[in-house]
């Protein structure tokens, strides 16, 4: 057995911080509540009492200007690691992080990169008051010069925010609050890192793929077992990065399987399934034997918490949008 | 003999010495030569909207003077760059650049310590607070100067940087340019506050109004707000006071809502002029001398357009820059541009 430890996916980013800002003293963290508090959920605790108060810092509450410093602090040389307590909290910071922190390096011509990387979480399902759920990674990945991150396992989280805080493009790291205590899986203690752009496999199955990110991979996935039992054999995609985007995976899949359903917790209309539909058009259309399925959020503001459970896809309604797709005649 | 380009190191305009007013002059004198012939050139059709300088040559140029180019940081807005002379010429050829629509107009090389023109109103605002506190906790010396417009007050940006700034007590400088003007909006239509610098007490540091049609007054608000950032005090924010004397833009036109009454008595105190009269007062200064600017700052500005126009960006650079390393999908968009628009070129 490798090195390694059974860690939630919380315990697994609090851990990937505490590495990362030893291994590099120009590595800052910042954000509301980030410091003593160590975050609403946690995931700086104990950062402020390892490095100290000028390395892990508590800002006022106004997202436009955390996303602003940090790109100031990657211009200095620094390597900024920003907190939005919750992603639907960043539309106040939208047009610092569309409009300065992407285009840093295009419009600098390459003198300041946006080694830059905004920890955000998102995602429904726990009862929070309006605002605190949206998933808003469509918006995001219609902004070039960014990348968008969505880890859907402890140790994918620490893989892939290593590899984040070293990138030297700005990342937006989306992480799935519901899943920050649920998912729990074993992480390597050392170095781990995961490169962008590469998808991972979370079920082999060969009748049908089902492509989802973040929370929605762990509800695919649930979705395949009882699939399994009435004897479909669902693979589930976990895409990991939205961009880049590993249209390589997603296309060697569907010619496996002919039959795809993509899960998203965002609205329907022009979110990131859209986009990965339109790719399987472009690059695997002749393998379909039936019409790519959705699953996903209502076109509907993202509710308030008597309505959230029957919002957020489920289990139930992947199996019935896989079972349609499986019931096409070729 | 100190050095033009050294700081001034007893953060009072008694230290400045006949050479650098005479110099502070001829950089007034060469922006705004340089922002009327960038001015024409839109007009030419040879250059897209730009902003000119005119009344506010006085307050960048004094601040300017106050720092030090080596060590200090100018995060401007769009109007300055023509009087920042004292940054080097990159600054210039830049700025020529971006009007015509280059991109390497955004790119101010390795040791000139401006950014880019920002178009975004006070984006660059917390920009310049992270740089000060990134330089700070570097342990490297620095101040850092953000230029904003009196309209730009309005913004959260600023506020938020401000406040912000205030609290990480980093060596940061907000100036002001208050002209009066945003844009067809008079500051009366802006904010109900008496003036722009106090807003600075609401952030926990000094805020002053200053002249801005005087550049020795920007220089010491400068100089004593650089050695309050250095010496580690934090920021201070500095209005300086003028009128615009021109279009807010080559795309604007204020005979629509600025009195033609009021613009004359504005023209009748142009910074430049006003410097200029009290620099032949003291006899150190003459026509000659303005001849020689002018005929400077039209050299400058020719070669910077010669050389502009003779390298005109190649379209396919458009997909350059956004990436560290160019992504798959971008790559074959690029692939399919080379298609469709070099087709029978050799690649």
């Amino acid at each position: 057995m490798s090195n390694t430890k059974l860690m939630t996916m919380l315990e697994a980013i609090n851990h990937t911080l505490h590495q990362e800002m030893a291994r590099d003293e120009r590595v800052i963290v910042f954000g509301e509540d980030v410091g003593i508090n160590g975050g609403v959920f946690r995931a700086t605790d104990g950062l402020h009492a390892t490095f100290g108060a000028s390395r892990v810092v508590d800002t006022p509450i106004a997202e436009a200007v955390i996303a602003g410093t940090a790109v100031g602090l990657a211009a200095s040389g620094m390597v900024p690691v920003a907190e939005i307590q919750f992603l639907g909290f960043s539309y106040q910071a939208m047009h610092q992080i569309a409009g300065q922190v992407a285009r840093l390096r295009y419009r600098s011509r390459s003198r300041f990169d946006g080694r830059i990387t905004i920890r955000a979480p998102f995602g429904g399902g726990v009862r929070t008051p309006e605002l605190h759920s949206e998933s808003l990674e469509a918006q995001y990945a219609n902004v070039p010069g960014l990348k968008i991150v969505l880890p859907s396992s402890a140790a994918d989280a620490k893989g892939l925010l290593a590899t984040a805080i070293r990138d030297p493009d700005p990342v937006l790291f989306l992480e799935p609050l519901r899943g920050y205590r649920m998912i729990k899986d074993e992480v390597p203690l050392g170095e781990h890192l995961v490169e962008f752009g590469q998808a991972r496999l979370v079920r082999p199955g060969t009748d049908v793929v089902i492509i989802a990110w973040s929370f929605m991979v762990d509800v695919s996935r649930r979705a395949a077992d009882e699939l399994a039992a009435e004897g479909i054999d669902a693979q589930v995609l976990d895409l990991r990065t939205l961009v880049p985007l590993d249209v390589a995976s997603i296309v060697s899949a569907v010619e496996q399987c002919g039959r795809v359903v993509v899960v998203q917790e965002a609205p329907m209309t022009n979110g990131f399934a859209s986009e990965i539909i339109a790719t399987i058009n472009d690059e695997a259309f002749y393998s379909l034997e039936a019409p790519v399925a959705r699953v996903s959020g209502w076109d509907t503001p993202y509710p308030v918490g008597q309505l959230e459970d029957t919002y957020v896809p489920d289990v139930a309604r992947v199996v019935a949008a896989v079972r349609k797709t499986v019931g096409v005649a070729p | 003999m100190r050095d033009s380009a050294d700081p001034i190191s007893g953060d009072t305009s008694d230290d400045l010495t006949d050479d650098d007013l005479r110099q502070m002059l001829t950089d007034m004198i060469g922006a705004r030569v340089c922002s009327n012939r960038a001015f024409n050139l839109q007009r030419q059709g040879r250059a897209g909207t730009n902003a000119p300088v005119d009344g506010s040559e006085a307050i960048v140029v004094g601040a300017a003077m106050a720092l030090d180019p080596h060590v200090d940081w100018v995060l401007p807005q769009y109007r300055e760059q023509v009087a920042l002379t004292r940054f080097g010429p990159a600054v210039l050829e830049r700025y020529v650049q971006y009007i015509l629509g280059h991109p390497e107009g955004g790119h101010l090389p390795a040791g000139t310590n401006v950014w880019p023109p920002q178009i975004s109103l006070a984006t660059q605002a917390p920009h310049g607070v992270g740089m000060a506190w990134g330089l700070q906790l570097q342990g490297i010396a620095s101040c850092v100067v953000v230029f904003i417009g009196d309209g730009s007050t309005s913004e959260g940006d600023f506020y938020e940087a401000a406040n912000f700034a205030g609290v990480l007590k980093v060596p940061v400088v907000f100036v002001v340019v208050n002209n009066g003007w945003a844009i067809s909006t008079p500051l009366k239509a802006q904010t109900n506050a008496k003036n722009l610098a106090e807003k600075a007490h609401a952030f926990g540091f000094p805020g002053v109004t200053v002249d801005g049609g005087d550049p020795v007054a920007v220089y010491d608000a400068m100089a004593e707000a650089r050695s309050r950032a250095l010496s580690g005090a934090g920021p201070t924010l500095i209005e300086a006071v003028t009128h615009r004397l021109a279009p807010h833009t080559t795309a604007d036109d204020p005979t629509r809502y600025i009195p033609a009454e009021q613009f004359e008595a504005a023209l009748q105190r142009d910074p430049i002029v006003r410097f200029e009269r009290e620099l032949m007062d003291r006899g150190i200064w003459t026509e000659a001398d303005r001849a020689t600017a002018e005929a400077e700052a039209d050299e400058r500005m020719d070669r910077a357009v010669r050389a502009g126009e003779a390298a005109p960006a190649d379209t396919i650079s458009v997909f350059d820059h956004v990436y560290a390393t160019m992504p798959d999908r971008l790559k074959r968009q690029r692939d399919e541009f080379i298609d469709v628009y070099r087709a029978g070129d050799v690649r």
